[in-house]
């Protein structure tokens, strides 16, 4: 993953560049305010950069000089928000395969049942989402990007609505996605425990500038 | 008990309003809908004009707009002549004509309802279904919609409701015609013209409030039962 981004947010001047570790985990850290999700929603295609360059594997995502600027559904990257929207309409069922159902059966790297497993999603299966606690929401978004068996994962503080129990629950999930996947994640947070369990590879983030 | 017996004249008039009234909003829905999602979510030259036309059903006097529809969709209108000559078809005194008076004059409470809901949709929602995959179109109809559709219920309700009580439009572009255009109003308002006509329209008035009630309740009954499925 290679980002390389400009843009004028208010009073936030954002230039940031960096390279993601492609085999594993990359931590976007700073203070809340540095433009950690600005830059994560640049990479996902939600916010487009004044200037600069996003691609990733072998694909480009943005490239302003070559005026590419790939719609995000078109990105192949999974998004997992910090406040999981799911979609409260659907059954859990019905929101883990929403995005798995548009890509082509011959694509599908990441199985349903895996993923089932893997994150303990069973239980409540058919359930609605409001029905689900802040933990178990959290494990159907990021089972929900994950079955769309994307080129990168996006984590926007996960964790950041759940307590310090569930926290350590889930750490060890993310750290197992992109070992037994191979999926390359794009982790951001604003504290560093979480950030130390799962990888050596920070990105440090202040006022919109790398600093580390 | 005579009373409550319906004479052929006004059960004809109640069925062609509930005609009329169907069809007018279903013919006027996917417009309503559309119109609704351009004025809350899209930024236009004109969005402001298109605003005030939808809304001028809602401030204008009813018999204007008929008078209206009747300049612009008469035989010999520019509307009315364009569809006449390529389609052989005629608004002006035939219930068709009924129909599209009564679309218009529900249409502002239409667009209004449905747009209130589309700004309460969760556009975070929409920017999630596209991060996984779903074009614009595929996320309006799986996310957009279904969490709208209480406002389409109640907004599809009112215009039922409005389109029912159509008169001044009605009357002015389609005339009362009884058995053709003659809608529950207007026999109502036509039997308070005749001796003897008090009991026919006692039992249209009691028709009328019984099909409001009951258009009311389901609506009611449909819209909570879908906001308690979202948990809202």
């Amino acid at each position: 993953m290679q980002v390389e981004v400009k843009r004028k947010l208010g009073a936030l001047a954002l230039d940031v560049s960096f390279g993601g570790d492609p085999g594993g985990v990359t931590a976007l850290f700073g203070p809340s305010g540095a433009g950690k999700t600005s830059v994560i929603n640049m990479v996902a295609g939600l916010l487009r950069p004044d200037q600069g360059r996003i691609s990733i594997g072998g694909l480009c995502l943005f490239d302003s000089e070559r005026g590419i600027d790939l719609p995000p559904d078109k990105r192949r990257i999974g998004y997992v928000f910090q406040e999981g929207r799911l979609f409260p309409h659907l059954s859990v069922r019905s929101n883990l395969t929403y995005g798995m159902k548009l890509i082509p059966i011959a694509e599908h790297k990441v199985k349903l049942e895996e993923v089932v497993d893997l994150l303990g999603i069973g239980p409540f299966f058919d359930r609605r989402p409001r029905l689900l606690s802040g933990g178990e929401k959290q494990r159907v978004a990021i089972g929900r990007a994950l079955l769309t068996s994307p080129e990168a994962l996006l984590m926007d503080e996960p964790l950041a609505s759940l307590d310090a129990e569930r926290k350590q629950e889930l750490l060890p999930f993310i750290a197992r996605i992109s070992r037994e996947f191979s999926i390359p994640i794009l982790y951001v947070s604003h504290v560093m425990e979480e950030i130390s369990q799962l990888t050596d590879h920070v990105v440090l983030l202040r006022e919109g500038r790398v600093v580390a | 008990m005579d009373f409550f017996h319906l004479s052929m004249a006004e059960l004809e008039a109640i069925r062609l309003s509930l005609r009329v009234s169907t069809w007018a909003v279903a013919l006027s829905l996917p417009l309503g809908i559309g119109a609704a999602w351009l004025l809350s979510r899209k930024r236009f030259p004109g969005r402001q004009f298109l605003d005030g036309l939808i809304h001028l059903p809602l401030v204008l006097p009813p018999v204007v707009i008929g008078y209206l529809l009747l300049i612009g969709f008469g035989r010999n209108g520019i509307f009315g002549s364009f569809l006449y000559e390529y389609f052989g078809l005629t608004l002006a005194f035939q219930w068709t004509g009924a129909v599209l008076a009564a679309a218009i004059m529900a249409f502002p409470l239409m667009v209004r309802a449905i747009r209130l809901s589309l700004d309460n949709v969760d556009q975070n929602l929409e920017a999630a279904a596209r991060t996984l995959g779903a074009g614009p179109i595929r996320v309006f109809f799986t996310v957009t919609l279904p969490l709208a559709l209480p406002g389409v219920i109640t907004g599809s309700m009112l215009a039922f409701a409005r389109c029912l009580g159509e008169f001044g439009a009605t009357i002015m572009f389609v005339s009362n015609i009884p058995g053709q255009t003659q809608t529950l109003p207007l026999a109502l308002y036509t039997l308070t013209q005749v001796p003897g006509g008090e009991q026919g329209a006692m039992r249209l008035c009691l028709f009328a409030i019984v099909i409001a009630m009951l258009a009311l309740l389901g609506s009611e009954l449909l819209a909570r039962r879908y906001g308690k499925l979202l948990g809202g």
